[in-house]
């Protein structure tokens, strides 16, 4: 069984969007999906300081068996993204939770987030 | 209900990550797929192969039969043991499949891809009823696939001596029988990996011992994932990407498999003699990327000075290079440069012979 953790937010696509102290959110893809994409070798992250919109593609992770697109949770400006997925990508796979995030957003607004699923829709979702 | 090989319940105890692979439950990896590539290129590891379909052909007329039903001549067959290459055409000279044909005591032993099985039957089938040859299937054996550069050494440790003796005279595309409570093992040093190694043909009962037994002298069991990217460097062809029903072996970099003896008639010949005369516009070539991102099957080549395309026929990122590589089948004009087109952006893609790596290191 995949990890589904409970304080995050999902989309049905496989991202989940974390709410930090400080209002930002963090961005990355679930356990079920590394699993199904296996071993990851590439992420293409969108820039710092770029827009992102809430449901649109945002960047894309590319494993040795499939190239998938990566849609945003929220819309807001990129205020970082996680450097070192550039040299080890397979963190993706060991941590997708943590220290696999991928990028972090300064949202417009938070309550764009409350269309997103909480971990038993995305267990259900996962079910279907 | 998919169908099972006599290891699934190994493969699920093992951590086997199980998925249909052309109706059959087969593990793609046991956890890393790029793990499993780089124990096969630097070590050991082990693939289950069983969903693969075994066919022997007997009888008087079975060479000349097979002479008629390949595109390679199984007259080069001259020692038992010894294995071919070769495709099986249809009569527009199009790939029914590949397989690979060894000479038997009794005849010859065919081994088919299992996403093929039904239509090679049925026309295999169909050919032999003008000659005198019995052709039976042989799903009651399972077939394990030892590939690395340790491989052989893993596996002779644990055959008796006359065994070794036997495994370590074999020349690479041969195979021989084993002796005592092994003599229903076919042990054949050939593979799908680009690294020496066997693959093991034996009575079904016999396999999960085997598997077991391998994990214990140190060989890793690989998924089918990591046996697409072992075969994919080692610039080999698979069915049903590099070529198929409406290809031609002249465009997939199988010239070399066409046996033009004369005289001899095989299925298929009049078409490739057109084809020839006509003239080929396509080749089978390697593609490298050093940027970033991943070569996919289907994605379009642009070709300069071309008004047709190519295509990519398997593309994958390939583990021991750490960048992208690809097959693709493109139009001859092709130079050493070329421009894939990924999601709608061209990227430069370097044209090379299409083999990547051999016996562990980049060629």
């Amino acid at each position: 069984m995949s990890e589904i953790r409970s304080e995050l937010k999902y989309l049905s696509s496989h991202e989940w969007a974390r709410v930090e102290d400080d209002g930002t959110v963090t961005i990355g893809i679930t356990d079920h999906a590394q699993a199904a994409l296996g071993d990851v070798v590439f992420v293409e992250l969108p820039e710092v300081g770029a827009t992102v919109t809430a449901g649109q593609e945002a960047g894309v992770v590319e494993s040795v068996k499939a190239a998938s697109d990566i849609y945003s949770p929220v819309s807001g400006e990129v205020i970082a993204i996680n450097e070192r997925l550039a040299d080890a990508p397979e963190t993706i796979n060991s941590a997708p939770y943590d220290e696999g995030w991928f990028f972090k957003v300064q949202p417009d607004d938070l309550e764009e987030l409350e269309d997103a699923l909480d971990a038993e829709a995305y267990q259900a979702s996962l079910s279907e | 209900m998919l169908n099972q090989t006599p290891l699934h319940a190994v493969h699920q105890e093992m951590g086997g990550k199980l998925v249909d692979f052309s109706g059959w439950s087969m593990p793609v990896n046991y956890g890393s797929q790029i793990e499993e590539h780089h124990a096969v290129r630097g070590d050991a590891g082990m693939f289950d192969v069983s969903h693969m379909t075994i066919v022997d052909v007997r009888g008087p007329e079975a060479k000349t039969f097979l002479q008629y039903l390949l595109a390679n001549d199984v007259a080069k067959l001259q020692a038992q043991g010894k294995a071919l290459y070769s495709a099986m055409l249809n009569p527009q000279g199009g790939v029914i499949d590949d397989l690979i044909v060894y000479l038997m005591e009794w005849g010859y032993r065919l081994v088919v891809n299992c996403g093929t099985r039904a239509k090679d039957l049925a026309w295999i089938g169909l050919q032999a009823k003008d000659f005198q040859v019995e052709v039976q299937e042989r799903p009651e054996l399972a077939m394990i696939a030892v590939q690395g550069p340790n491989a052989r050494a893993k596996f002779h440790s644990l055959l008796a001596a006359s065994d070794v003796a036997v495994a370590e005279q074999l020349n690479v595309f041969s195979g021989a029988f084993l002796s005592g409570d092994r003599a229903g093992w076919m042990v054949a040093r050939t593979g799908y990996t680009g690294e020496d190694g066997y693959e093991i043909m034996l009575p079904q009962e016999d396999a999960e011992t085997l598997w077991r037994t391998l994990v214990n002298a140190g060989v890793r069991p690989c998924g089918l994932g990591a046996r697409d990217t072992l075969r994919l460097e080692a610039g080999m062809n698979l069915y049903g990407h590099e070529m198929n029903d409406e290809v031609s072996p002249l465009v997939a970099n199988m010239a070399w498999t066409i046996a033009w003896t004369e005289g001899r008639d095989f299925i298929g010949r009049a078409a490739l003699e057109a084809q020839k005369a006509v003239g080929i516009r396509d080749k089978l070539v390697g593609l490298v990327m050093r940027e970033r991102g991943v070569l996919r099957d289907g994605y379009p080549v642009l070709v300069a000075g071309s008004d047709r395309q190519g295509v990519i026929t398997s593309g994958s990122f390939s583990p021991t290079l750490g960048y992208s590589i690809a097959l693709a089948r493109v139009p001859v004009e092709i130079g050493e440069q070329a421009k894939v087109v990924i999601r709608g952006k061209e990227v430069d893609v370097a044209v090379v012979k299409p083999c990547f790596v051999r016996n562990g290191k980049p060629v």
